[in-house]
């Protein structure tokens, strides 16, 4: 990879999902039409909205002009083979590609219609209403209490502690783990289980109260009961919040989904009704995928 | 050619086998070695040091009834403090030495017999009565310290066999000593001079009690100074300066300086607060200012490195919340790298505390008698007055010089392990 970037963030970040490469091994269909997206990108009253976004890693373009709009309430998927750019457009909607140096994101996301990287637009309140919760567990080194009230307390959410600890209480009842941890709520989060750890991770995230959940393959380390009551408590979470989620199990967008995006080499290759792409796909690219015959 | 048999994988394994784990045994062996050299070095250090220096934590010390005349002393008004303090009582001691001896008369026997006491045990005289002023007009038992060639005899580092003419005691005084140890009158006891004392021309009265605060208040100033600069620094550079041509070169300097010998230090000390800003010489401040500037890049650097080694992850976390920047390091990144930067720190401290050469430049190898009593008194610091001591030639010198580097090592053994300490109680695990 050439790309020139020393910020140890953005090292993780292209481990993680790396950006994709000559050397790839991602098999391009002779006949595919990447540039034209199949599928309905627009809903009404959507939730956000995104318009031709491209993002670069220095020279390098690892999303290339996605349209694409996200209702409210609904959860959508993001699918597609590694490096496929999924991960990046996702951290595009919370602006957490801030953080990479050599990072350039251009085309508009827009936020109840306000553009995201209006100049205007202050990060700090951006992610207090779009929260993220990210593939590897990631509880601060502080008691379980402390982890969920961070957000709450950095943002001045609660008038006391009595309010604090109502916050803490729904949070991580929403999030299904209050019965495990009620009673030692003050031992540190990182002794939990992995599958406890990315529930404690919603819970920290939901604490704050944002409108769209960003879900970065949060079950990809865990085990499949874990992974089971991830789920579940997506399903529950809709009511209350938008979620985008980009997951590398099909059963999982299948699952979970209302709608589902199909990503290949940076483009958004095909979306649509969750039913519809895994029954009947438009594009041969996304057949070829969700049939596994690559990725 | 035959390839009727080919050998199979398990084979050329197997082959290879013996090679390789000979060559593990020797790789290991070697580093054994390595370690046992060294470890053997740090022994034969420990034991030349604390076999030159034990003997120093003694000193020999001489009974004497005293009579603490006031007409003698010619104190008229006690509550004069500088007649208690300036009185004649050396020539009490003298006194006391002829009523023992009352044989001796010639004033060369008289000479012999004044040598056996420390010509400094006045000092400690005067302060016995001045912590003690009712002994005023009575006759006191005290002890005082025998002379430095005396407590040498003691300790049994003259050799009697050698021509009366090549050694510094003459027959007649071993005769005198042997005589007063066997009636117990002189004997060996705990030196506490040693550490009450500041430095002295006399090996009996000198101790390391100036060097100890002198070098307590110069690294009060180091740690106060360098700390939070370092700290501040490394934050700065580490998590919000930009990566480009400058930082890179400011990068460059930082661990160049780390390397810089610390006499160049001293220099610069010399040349800009002593010369520029006309601070005062010999002073614990402007060396711990001197010690801050050698310090900082070791501190820089471990900072650095510790704030470094923080996961991105839980960056990321802080900031998926809304966090700020600032949050995020002060609430997150800081807590977790504290125990790196402590211990870096610490290890700066204790560079700091073994430095001798930056500070010779800025006058603190002066000769201080007295106990400096703040920041601006002039001082020693440990490390110096060993290599003043180590340079002085009477034989008192040679067995304080190794005890000073023994409390020297202590306390750098006492910060490291601090150090570790440290690091146990504050380190996190994520």
């Amino acid at each position: 990879m050439s790309n020139p970037i020393k910020n140890p963030l953005a090292a993780e970040q292209l481990v993680a999902d790396p950006v994709p490469s000559a050397g790839e091994p991602i098999s391009m269909h002779p006949d595919a039409d990447l540039s034209k997206t199949v599928g309905k990108i627009e809903v009404k009253n959507a939730k956000m909205s995104m318009r031709s976004v491209d993002v670069f890693y220095g020279d390098k373009q690892a999303i290339f002009d996605v349209n694409l709009d996200i209702a409210r309430n609904e959860v959508i998927a993001m699918i597609g083979p590694s490096g496929c750019g999924k991960s990046t457009f996702l951290r595009c909607l919370n602006r957490m590609n801030d953080t990479i140096e050599n990072c350039k994101v251009t085309g508009s996301v827009l936020l109840e219609g306000e553009d995201i990287y209006a100049t205007k637009q202050d990060v700090v309140p951006l992610r207090a209403q779009v929260g993220m919760v990210f593939q590897k567990p990631n509880p601060f080194p502080k008691s379980i209490y402390d982890n969920v009230a961070y957000g709450p307390r950095i943002h001045g959410l609660a008038h006391s502690n009595v309010d604090l600890d109502e916050i803490v209480e729904t949070s991580l009842q929403r999030a299904g783990l209050w019965s495990e941890v009620k009673d030692r709520l003050d031992q540190p989060g990182t002794g939990l289980s992995g599958g406890q750890q990315q529930r404690l991770c919603i819970a920290r995230t939901i604490a704050v109260s944002p409108e769209v959940i960003l879900m970065d393959e949060p079950c990809s380390a865990l085990d499949p009961i874990a992974t089971a009551k991830i789920e579940e408590l997506i399903d529950e979470l809709r009511s209350r919040f938008t979620i985008a989620i980009v997951t590398h199990s099909m059963q999982q967008a299948a699952r979970v989904s209302n709608r589902t995006a199909y990503f290949h080499l940076g483009y958004l290759v095909e979306v649509g009704k969750t039913d519809d792409i895994f029954t009947n796909p438009n594009h041969k690219l996304t057949e070829d995928y969700i049939t596994g015959r690559f990725g | 050619m035959s390839n009727s048999h080919s050998p199979s994988t398990i084979e050329i394994v197997n082959r290879n086998l013996a090679v390789r784990y000979a060559r593990e045994r020797r790789f290991r062996r070697l580093g054994l070695a390595a370690v046992l050299s060294g470890f053997a070095a740090l022994i034969f250090l420990m034991v030349t040091i604390v076999g030159d220096g034990w003997r120093a934590f003694q000193q020999g010390y001489i009974e004497l009834e005293i009579n603490f005349d006031a007409e003698a002393l010619e104190i008229d008004d006690p509550a004069d403090d500088d007649q208690w303090q300036y009185a004649d009582y050396t020539s009490l001691i003298r006194s006391a030495l002829r009523e023992r001896f009352p044989a001796l008369q010639t004033r060369k026997e008289k000479k012999l017999l004044y040598s056996l006491v420390s010509p400094g045990a006045d000092y400690q005289l005067a302060n016995m009565l001045v912590e003690n002023r009712e002994w005023l007009g009575q006759v006191q038992r005290v002890r005082l310290p025998v002379d430095d060639d005396i407590d040498v005899l003691l300790k049994g580092y003259v050799d009697e066999t050698l021509p009366e003419d090549e050694r510094r005691i003459s027959n007649a005084q071993i005769e005198l000593v042997k005589g007063l140890k066997s009636s117990g009158e002189i004997a060996l006891g705990f030196n506490h001079i040693f550490f009450t004392a500041g430095d002295s021309r006399e090996p009996e009265q000198a101790g390391i009690r100036g060097a100890l605060i002198g070098s307590f208040l110069t690294l009060v100033v180091t740690l106060s100074l360098s700390f939070p600069i370092a700290v501040a620094a490394a934050i700065y550079l580490e998590e919000f300066a930009p990566r480009n041509r400058i930082t890179d070169i400011i990068e460059v300097n930082i661990n160049n300086l780390a390397a810089v010998p610390s006499i160049v230090f001293g220099l610069l000390g010399l040349a800009v607060f002593l010369n520029l800003f006309g601070m005062p010489r010999s002073v614990p401040l402007v060396g711990g200012i001197v010690l801050t500037l050698m310090t900082l890049p070791t501190i820089i650097i471990s900072s650095r490195a510790a704030l470094k080694a923080v996961p991105p992850s839980i960056r990321e976390a802080a900031l998926g919340l809304g966090a700020s920047k600032m949050q995020v390091i002060f609430h997150h990144v800081l807590p977790l790298a504290l125990p790196g930067m402590l211990t870096g720190a610490i290890i700066g401290m204790a560079q700091a505390l073994g430095e001798t050469a930056p500070l010779l430049m800025i006058g603190m190898v002066a000769f201080i008698v007295d106990i400096p009593a703040g920041f601006t008194d002039p001082a020693t610091v440990l490390p110096v007055q060993i290599f003043l001591w180590s340079d002085s030639p009477e034989r008192g010198f040679v067995e304080r010089t190794s005890a000073a580097i023994m409390v020297l090592l202590f306390f750098l053994i006492a910060m490291n392990a601090v150090a570790v300490l440290l690091r146990r109680r504050f380190e996190r695990r994520w």
